[in-house]
């Protein structure tokens, strides 16, 4: 666990709204900037699991979408295995892959026919990806005989694992998994972390994983970030962590983030 | 990836977009009936001058219009369709180029438009007797092929505006059709429009292609006796197809520092 695959380096983000809050232009309504993200820096290393905790509107899936070169910060950099994020764009993509809350697929086609067209633009023959498919399938305990069903005919927990299958089948050497595990069944929820956890073991695979799930994040993470209003409160293993809270028997990674940032958990995801 | 390898790679919006044909079949069949009706009710004011030449001269104007929009509606689209289902940002995160990625794109929608107006042509044939003893068909070929350039491009210009806005970029895109469509010359000679619409025009290449085509099918010219139109079209296409990647690039850059690739964004 030596080499650094990912290292954010002082990334600011911020996004022009109004200052009625309405997000409707008007003339005589005055611009203001909302920091989405500030001045975050973090590296991940080779193998590891990574995650970030933070509520809804904590600076998350932005951070995720300037990894993956979706969203341009406003300064700092993202580096992907000592490329660029920016700079060298086509060759950074082909490392890595994303999972995000939503599924985002052509609903009218099948699985196959939405894998297949993934697998194409990362330039994999067909055979190729339906053996990958199959295997990935198999161990994410989906049935192979849902493969030629629409999308639209899956369930929500379905839909999220075909999701899992299209970032894990391009074989990337970092995983961004935003909420993975979101709205899913507890059953489903357990399929898809223990392959995150086989994942990098059999692969070494590098992992940045986004969650409100404060059990998935101290089950299967090395290091935990804690982020709020777009800054990270504390970087540390979630045993670290726990030892921080005081005054608390058995603390969980729910009372390390009531104890860090003074506000309660619940309120914040709700 | 090598260049052999994205052209590869950009064979997956032709196989998926023909899938997404596969599965929408009905509105596919719906939107194929429409054109047809469209075509032959055109077709039959035509018959109703009794002028052969006015049933060809009609018959032409709507085929060829059916050709280049659907060029320009499928590459135009193309972008608010990946908008709509939510999966622009997987597409735009594969290692594929840009401009390969509106290759497939282009490849997939002439291919669709040619089978599309190949079925209309058939059917126009099967109901008029367009005489096409005199016609220049090699002319009329050529130019369709060398307009296509043009409406790749004007497509791609429009595919920018889905990019920048997702419900009002693809309502500027229908109305650059409608309005390419007016002034074009498409069922009617532009002399008969209003004189401050007429440097419209000259802006549009159907009016050209429209022209040209007629004269190669209408009146026999030749390739050689329309060079330097054909010229001209072939310039434009070709310079209008680079410069509306370099506009779609800068647009996409200008999304992604305001956020704007999102889904709802």
């Amino acid at each position: 666990m030596n080499e650094v695959v990912l290292e954010c380096k002082n990334l600011t983000k911020a996004f022009n709204t109004h200052s009625n809050g309405s997000g409707i232009r008007n003339f005589f309504v005055r611009k203001k900037k909302m920091f989405a993200l500030k001045n975050i820096s973090f590296s991940v290393r080779k193998g590891e699991i990574f995650g970030i905790i933070g509520p809804n509107g904590s600076g998350k899936s932005t951070l995720v979408r300037i990894i993956v070169n979706l969203l341009i910060p406003d300064s700092g950099y993202c580096m992907v295995k000592g490329m660029d994020v920016q700079k060298n764009e086509i060759e950074v993509r082909r490392l890595m892959n994303r999972v995000s809350v939503e599924a985002s697929f052509f609903k009218k086609l099948s699985v196959m026919e939405n894998l297949l067209y993934i697998g194409r633009l990362y330039n994999m023959k067909s055979d190729e990806t339906r053996k990958r498919v199959e295997e990935i399938m198999k161990k994410l305990v989906f049935p192979v005989t849902y493969l030629e069903e629409s999308v639209e005919n899956l369930s929500r927990g379905m839909q999220q694992k075909v999701a899992v299958a299209r970032a894990f089948m391009t074989q990337p050497e970092l995983l961004l998994l935003d909420e993975p595990t979101t709205g899913l069944d507890p059953v489903s929820k357990r399929h898809v972390q223990e392959f995150i956890v086989y994942v990098r073991k059999r692969f070494e695979t590098t992992i940045l994983l986004c969650s409100h799930d404060m059990a998935e994040v101290e089950k299967i993470c090395d290091r935990v970030a804690i982020i709020m209003k777009g800054e990270f409160v504390k970087v540390d293993t979630p045993e670290r962590l726990k030892i921080l809270v005081r005054g608390v028997e058995n603390p969980t990674m729910e009372d390390v983030f009531i104890q860090l940032t003074g506000r309660e958990w619940e309120k914040e995801v709700n | 990836m090598d260049i052999a390898s994205e052209v590869r790679a950009s064979y997956a919006f032709v196989a998926r977009n023909f899938n997404l044909v596969k599965r929408y079949l009905s509105w596919e069949v719906v939107f194929i009936v429409f054109t047809l009706v469209n075509v032959l009710t055109i077709g039959f004011i035509g018959v109703a001058t009794g002028d052969k030449r006015m049933v060809l001269y009609l018959v032409i104007g709507a085929l060829v219009w059916r050709f280049l929009s659907v060029i320009f509606h499928e590459v135009s689209e193309s972008i608010q369709w990946e908008r709509w289902e939510g999966t622009i940002e997987y597409t735009f995160m594969a290692p594929i180029r840009r401009t390969m990625m509106l290759f497939g794109t282009v490849i997939y929608a002439v291919l669709y438009g040619t089978i599309n107006t190949g079925i209309t042509l058939i059917v126009a044939l099967l109901f008029f007797d367009l005489t096409l003893s005199g016609a220049n068909i090699l002319t009329g070929l050529l130019v369709l092929i060398i307009s296509s350039f043009s409406f790749i491009g004007l497509g791609i210009l429009a595919a920018i505006l889905p990019l920048m806005s997702t419900e009002r970029g693809s309502q500027a895109a229908h109305i650059i059709q409608a309005i390419v469509l007016l002034v074009s010359g498409v069922y009617y000679p532009i002399s008969v429009l209003p004189e401050w619409i007429r440097p419209l025009s000259v802006l549009s290449p159907a009016t050209y292609t429209l022209r040209m085509m007629r004269d190669a099918l209408l009146n026999g010219r030749s390739i050689g006796e329309m060079w330097f139109d054909i010229l001209i079209l072939g310039i434009v296409g070709f310079a209008l197809i680079p410069l509306a990647i370099f506009f779609f690039n800068l647009a996409e850059r200008h999304a992604k520092k305001l956020g704007k690739l999102k889904r709802s964004g």
